[in-house]
């Protein structure tokens, strides 16, 4: 399921204007990160994915439907939205029920509802804390909770707003695991992020926002090889780009393997 | 004597068996800046309650030790007297942000008003700390129009135009983006040039190793190890543990494991792991 965004506008209700032309499309099964400075539009982009914000000008299609044309209680079956700060999110007494109320509320029978929530908490690895309040685990299980509640609906699309952030390195490489196993069961995944590292490990593509506008858009070694456009909109190339730049290497390196590769050339 | 003392410090929130902090003993000084580091869960919010004296007067539960900050111990003040002196920023910016004012710059304003200021002086403080922070574009905005990065440097703004002594920052750029975390180190270690002293809980190695003087590693509630950053943050203990480090120190690490790497002690640095893995070349 395409997504397309055509020549999209937005202005919050003080009169800021966070989105100024954008247009974008979004194949079926792609990974693709939105990077870019504080107050580039990142989130205000996201939320017109599942409809939360609609535009003052322009068009988003998610398949064959404009968001303007169904409810956000619709699109949810196509566009499943993690928020950045799970507390937003959580509402049930145990994690279970939880991550049940997506594809429950999507109208699916009991047998699927449970088959499909006991595989969002095993790829969370929540599978050993289904009867527990989410509010007494900590953020970092918490934030797990939110990823698992969105995935059990199954949707063909899911956008994570700032997976990363507050989170430690072995929370990270869990989340690494989970857009990995989404990307193989041919998900479209988005995910807005600061995480020059994790952008660079885990996405194909990458798109840079500046100031409302598309700055940069292609994969993810050609865009994060720029560090000089980049630096426009406050990104700096991930650590081991910067390293391989430095040395002199020929092409660019995104990870550890590929800059230890090129070493031995 | 060091400005801060924690001594013999073991906390546990209310109906909660297992501490969150255990047998804390921690020695500050003046003007220096300390990074937190440790998994989530470690202990590192709870130390910087601790510090700000949210622990034990907002968050009950069960203390044992002391916090003395500037010769003066936490129990025997109420929050608002150590709060003259020690500055806390919280994790999420959104918990801190007022919701009574109207604009960024009555935001930042607020806590000046409450402590009764007067106008003239508010209005020049403001405008200093809005330039310090590099946020006097958004002076005008709502507090809530703003991206999450940008509430984050308003929470510390506003807490910077208090001139605490001690300031105390609970990964103050989670959400920012990577120019802008880097300019928040920097700004932090030039006020701690001034004397003021900073404690701050992090994930992010690369700056901690560039601007910070000290590293504190916690698990499980304990200091597992401390000292100046290069040292910890190579050191096998961290790594063995689970610890995050930069992507430089990483790399390093598996290069010395297949024999390309020779040096004697691993980098923390872009130059530094340029110059061990130019030497590779």
């Amino acid at each position: 399921m395409n997504i397309e965004i055509k020549s999209l506008h937005f202005a919050y209700p003080d009169g800021t204007e966070a989105l100024k032309g954008i247009s974008l499309t979004i194949a079926s099964g792609e990974q693709i990160a939105i990077v870019g400075q504080n107050g580039a539009g990142k989130t205000t982009l996201a939320r017109h994915l599942n409809g939360l914000l609609k535009p003052s000008g322009g068009t988003v299609f998610v398949g064959d439907w404009e968001t303007t044309q169904h409810p956000v209680a619709k699109l949810a079956a196509r566009v499943g939205y993690v928020f950045q700060n799970p507390d937003e999110q959580l509402f049930s007494r145990d994690v279970l029920t939880e991550v049940s109320f997506g594809p429950r509320n999507l109208g699916y029978a009991k047998e699927k509802v449970d088959a499909l929530a006991q595989r969002a908490l095993a790829l969370t690895e929540l599978s050993e804390k289904t009867e527990v309040n989410p509010y007494d685990l900590s953020p970092t299980w918490r934030k797990m909770v939110a990823l698992a509640s969105i995935i059990a609906m199954d949707t063909p699309i899911v956008v994570f707003d700032e997976p990363t952030t507050g989170q430690d390195a072995a929370n990270v490489a869990r989340i690494a695991r989970v857009v990995a196993e989404l990307k193989r069961e041919g998900k479209t995944v988005i995910a807005i992020t600061h995480d020059i590292d994790f952008c660079a490990e885990n996405f194909e593509r990458v798109v840079a926002l500046s100031r409302g506008q598309i700055l940069l858009d292609g994969a993810t070694r050609d865009v994060l090889g720029q560090e000089a456009v980049l630096a426009q909109t406050y990104v700096e190339p991930p650590q081991l780009t910067r390293l391989g730049k430095r040395l002199g290497l020929k092409e660019t390196v995104v990870n550890q393997e590929e800059l230890l590769q090129a070493l031995k050339k | 004597m060091a400005f801060v003392n924690v001594r013999n410090l073991t906390y546990a929130y209310p109906l909660t068996k297992q501490p969150a902090l255990q047998d804390i003993n921690l020695q500050i000084e003046e003007g220096e800046f300390v990074a937190l580091i440790g998994a989530n869960g470690a202990g590192k919010s709870t130390l910087c309650y601790a510090l700000a004296g949210f622990v034990p007067h907002f968050f009950k539960g069960e203390l044992q030790g002391e916090v003395e900050a500037d010769g003066k111990l936490s129990s025997q003040s109420t929050l608002s007297e150590w709060t003259l002196n020690v500055g806390l920023t919280f994790q999420n910016p959104f918990n801190q942000i007022s919701g009574a004012k109207y604009t960024v710059f009555e935001e930042i304003a607020f806590g000046l008003e409450n402590i009764g200021v007067p106008r003239e002086e508010i209005k020049v403080r403001v405008e200093e700390a809005l330039a310090l922070t590099d946020i006097r574009e958004l002076a005008r905005r709502s507090p809530y129009s703003l991206s999450g990065g940008q509430q984050q440097r308003v929470a510390l703004t506003s807490i910077l135009v208090m001139r605490p002594k001690l300031l105390v920052l609970d990964e103050p750029t989670s959400q920012m983006d990577p120019v802008g975390a880097k300019e928040v180190f920097s700004a932090v270690r030039k006020l701690a040039q001034e004397g003021m002293t900073v404690v701050m809980a992090e994930h992010k190695t690369e700056w901690i190793a560039r601007f910070a003087d000290r590293v504190v590693a916690l698990k499980e509630g304990r200091i597992l190890m401390q000292g100046a950053p290069r040292e910890v943050l190579t050191s096998d203990l961290l790594f063995e543990n689970g610890f995050g480090v930069s992507r430089y120190t990483s790399a390093a690490r598996e290069a010395r494991r297949r024999g390309l790497w020779t040096k004697k002690s691993l980098p923390v640095s872009l130059d530094e792991a340029a110059e061990g893995f130019g030497a590779i070349r």
